[in-house]
């Protein structure tokens, strides 16, 4: 079947079977920034905005984003490079693999909490597993991103 | 130094960190047959009957494999250098089936439905065996898990198949039992320590293809190129030159991808097929088909004299390696050979135990890879000795451990080449705030709070065995290309590497451009693993990178019409020393590639170490346990590290910060647990915990660099060694607390609840 969507800004049509799920969809279409850590939910690697809201589109049938719109980070490439930047000079991306999902939720904090606190950072990321960095590193970046002292 | 010691960016970091396609599931062609396997539901049966007849039929379907269709050739899987010291235990299918998990077929189609769809119609008959589970009882178990007659060693290991051993070692100096006796204080401490899960975040994948020359391409999440390039040629009888193995960025391995787990599956569609193919594990999969840490027990014994030194080190261990033999004895002799080192005042040390065949998934190479388990046994008995000595534990430490300059009872007479472990308590117990927080604990209403230490040390490759080669060349536009094999796996090594080589040369790290981790290309490296590429690879590139200065200065004085003492290079120029003439590189390179010259430059390296110089850490945990739950929430974590000179201190602190959560999580998390009939429950990330944002309160690293004399600008190792302290010092934290010593890990809450209902 096909999907009408707005994705990274522009009206797409995608085709899906019925039972897809947005991120298999999604990486068909060559959005390959989109990883799959998990299968339950868990990890925060596929995260996308649906909406403008950071969502899993790992646990999202992709029929469910018909008429809605789409960003993935290959769609705010200078917001996410900006952050990206911090997070590479801190060396907090390592492997790299739970960084676009990551910085997906980290632009979406942004957008949304106003002066957050570490504790309401934490809050907020704390769906984004990551294996290598420890979290300590991301942190350091995510507040040097906010400007938070 | 101008570069070295500079926490510079990774030079692949805003590519992955925003996701462009550069990991292998990026890289697949579009008309990969995708691939998925049968997989056994019992933990151990034989094959009686397959039939395929009905799953072949299914449109779309390119082949099934079976136990029929692979060489009857046994090899091992782990990623070590020939000959390897694990058994050659595995085939690529078998007929009998070993865990719940073990593959029984292969089937490749054109989509992943068609796949699954035929998957689901193979019929399989088994005959059904008592599986051995309890890896307590598995030594002489009535079922032999290892029954085939053509397994093969190629050490004496210890193996007696019979009886499920897979190997047996024992390592004395001095009387252990005797001098044990002539001590006035002994403690005993028995432990378990889990089969941890690495959950790198991308889990195991590859897909293969045959090349212009048909030769056979893997391309592979790997630790180990050169590794599975050897394995696969083994494995399915074909020459070695027939295969090239690449590995493009990688998500985490953390040893795990020092095994090769699935390479073998889609080499064998491809080679079937004429087709590409690719694989990729699910997270159940990776969870419960792959490897894991060898769950262990260790019982260890410690005796010291009256003033507090240590006297007798004895670690009785067992150690379980689920169905096949990958690691199993290696890992097991890493407990002692990087514990029995480091309390030097003993007279008397012994490490003895067997490792186990069970029928669970198999253990495999971890992080920390056995000096893990070992310094739970051990630190936890040193602890516990304080305790009875109603001594200091850092006060004990610092009188026993071994220093720079000194020798232990196993090190050969080698002599310590560099530490500053002494250091790392001293810096650690002001940073925690020792000298308050212990022994009291603080007792708020239900909460309690206290603090607790351990030590470690790992080593930095593997002495006298693993040996990686560089070559650094000097390009047509004065521009250089770095040659490597060693496997950046997110750590940065290839950044570190490139740190390295334009610190001799003289020129900034954009100047270089890495090539690494393919076996037609790069040179002989094992991979990265055993904590060996800062200091094995790193010394390789060092003496590469040397080397082609030399010629550079050669080949410029030459041209200068002088002798190559009366020039120097400053990385641009080459200059007489009166100044009068120069030549600048990007001259030099054109003149001998293009012109004059004829000779392209090119500095070569190869390196392995006689030693393997530890890296330490001390870590001292700060714990806060609810009295009413057993809830045991880490408060604060201090680590202190010497890993000889820091090449790059970013990059180190996210491998130290990134090491302790691991250990957190193994310490406090991440339970493993198997059902009556051996499948494993913990299989995905709701019914196994890592540690989230939330878990880990603070954690602070701090460097006490020393200088290794045979290391890369006087590094050694760092990625392994930080792993190690967490579980004894939060166990020693929550002894201090509440008087409730857990045995047995991770520390849940119900297991702290129970000890202290015990208690009263």
């Amino acid at each position: 079947m096909e999907i009408e969507v707005i994705l990274n800004h522009k009206p797409v049509t995608l085709t899906a079977e019925k039972d897809e799920f947005l991120a298999d969809v999604l990486r068909r279409h060559g959005l390959l920034s989109i990883r799959k850590g998990c299968n339950t939910a868990c990890c925060g690697l596929c995260t996308v905005w649906l909406e403008g809201k950071p969502t899993l589109s790992c646990n999202i049938l992709a029929i469910r984003a018909t008429g809605k719109e789409i960003i993935t980070i290959e769609g705010i490439a200078e917001e996410a490079d900006e952050f990206a930047n911090i997070l590479v000079a801190e060396g907090a991306e390592q492997c790299g693999f739970c960084s676009p999902g990551f910085i997906m939720t980290v632009i979406a904090m942004k957008k949304e909490l106003e002066n957050p606190s570490e504790a309401e950072i934490v809050h907020y990321l704390t769906g984004n597993l990551c294996r290598c960095t420890g979290y300590m590193g991301q942190l350091r970046a995510v507040k040097t991103y906010l400007e938070v002292k | 130094m101008k570069i070295v010691g500079k926490g510079i960016g990774k030079i692949d970091g805003m590519a992955i960190a925003t996701g462009k396609p550069v990991y292998t599931d990026d890289l697949v062609m579009a008309n990969a047959l995708v691939i998925k396997l049968l997989r056994s539901p019992h933990a151990f049966a034989k094959i009686i009957a397959i039939d395929i007849t009905k799953a072949e039929k299914i449109p779309g379907v390119a082949c099934i494999l079976t136990y029929k269709d692979v060489p009857n050739v046994r090899f091992t899987v782990a990623g070590q250098s020939y000959p390897e010291p694990s058994p050659y235990d595995r085939l690529i299918l078998e007929k009998i089936v070993r865990y719940v998990g073990d593959e029984v077929a292969i089937i490749a189609a054109v989509d992943e439905r068609a796949a699954i769809k035929a998957m689901k119609l193979i019929k399989v008959e088994y005959e059904v065996y008592e599986p051995v589970l309890d890896f307590e009882t598995a030594k002489g178990h009535a079922s032999v898990v290892h029954p085939e007659t053509d397994l093969h060693c190629n050490f004496d290991i210890g193996m007696k198949q019979q009886l499920n051993v897979t190997s047996s070692q024992y390592l004395e100096v001095g009387n252990v039992e005797e001098e044990l006796k002539a001590c006035a204080v002994v403690v005993e401490d028995t432990n378990y320590i889990q089969a941890q899960a690495h959950c790198m975040m991308e889990t195991y994948r590859a897909f293969s293809y045959l090349d212009h020359a048909g030769r056979l391409v893997v391309v592979s999440s790997t630790q180990i190129p050169f590794h599975v390039r050897r394995k696969l040629a083994r494995s399915l009888e074909i020459p070695s030159s027939k295969v090239r193995v690449i590995k493009p960025r990688i998500g985490g391995g953390f040893g795990g991808k020092q095994t090769v787990v699935m390479e073998f599956f889609t080499a064998l569609v491809t080679l079937k097929t004429g087709k590409p193919a690719k694989l990729i594990y699910d997270r159940e999969e990776t969870f419960s088909c792959s490897n894991s840490r060898h769950a262990m027990r260790l019982k260890v014994r410690i005796g010291a004299d009256t003033d507090g030194y240590i006297r007798a080190i004895d670690i009785q261990g067992l150690s379980d390696t689920g169905a096949y033999g990958e690691h199993a004895s290696t890992v097991f002799m890493v407990v002692g050979q990087k514990t029995l080192p480091l309390y030097n005042k003993t007279n008397a040390v012994r490490f003895m135990g067997d490792v186990v065949y069970t029928n669970k998934m198999p253990g495999g190479a971890f992080r920390g890879y056995g000096a893990t388990q070992g310094t739970f046994g051990l630190e936890a008995a040193i602890n516990k000795l304080a305790d009875k000595l109603n001594m200091d534990p850092t006060e004990l430490r610092l009188k026993n451990l071994i220093k720079a300059g000194e020798s232990s009872l196993i090190s050969q007479g080698k002599l310590l080449g560099s530490s500053t472990l002494h250091q790392c308590i001293e810096k650690g117990k002001e940073l925690i705030g020792w000298a308050e927080k212990y022994p009291k604990p603080v007792v708020i209403g239900n909460k309690v709070r206290a603090v607790g230490m351990a030590v470690t040390m790992q080593g930095s490759g593997i002495a006298n065995i693993d040996t990686a080669s560089a070559e650094v060349r000097l390009n047509d536009d004065g521009n250089y290309t770095l040659l490597i094999g060693s496997t950046d796996m997110g750590t940065g090594s290839d950044t570190i590497l490139a740190q390295m080589a334009a610190e001799i040369l003289e020129t900034d790290v954009e100047k270089i451009i890495v090539n690494a981790s393919d076996t037609d290309v790069s040179p002989y490296d094992p991979g990265s693993y055993a904590s060996s590429t800062t200091y094995v690879t790193g010394m390789a590139v060092v003496k590469a990178a040397e080397e082609l200065r030399q010629k550079i200065i050669e080949k410029g004085a030459a041209f200068l019409e002088v002798l190559a003492t009366e020039v120097e290079f400053d990385g641009k120029v080459v200059r007489t020393l009166t100044g009068e003439k120069e030549l600048s590189l990007e001259k030099l390179a054109e003149r001998m590639v293009l012109g004059l010259g004829k000779l392209q430059l090119v500095g070569n390296g190869t390196y392995g170490s006689p030693v393997s110089p530890p890296p330490y850490v001390a870590g001292f945990a700060e714990v806060e346990v609810d009295t009413d739950t057993g809830k045991v929430s880490l408060i604060d974590y201090v680590a202190v590290v010497d890993c000889g000179t820091v090449i790059n201190p970013n990059l180190a602190r996210i491998q130290v910060e990134g090491g302790i959560v691991q250990g957190i999580g193994m310490a406090l998390y991440e339970d493993v647990r198997y059902g009556e009939k051996g499948k494993l429950h913990t299989n995905n990330f709701m019914q196994y915990k890592i540690p989230c944002r939330k878990d880990i309160g603070r954690i602070r690293v701090v460097f006490e660099e020393s200088f290794e004399p045979t290391g890369p600008f006087g590094a050694k190792s760092v990625g392994e060694v930080v792993t190690n302290t967490p579980a004894p010092a939060i166990v020693h934290a929550v002894y201090n607390a509440v008087g409730v010593r857990i045995n047995r890990l991770p520390i849940t809450p119900e297991k702290v609840f129970l000890g202290l209902q015990y208690k009263k």
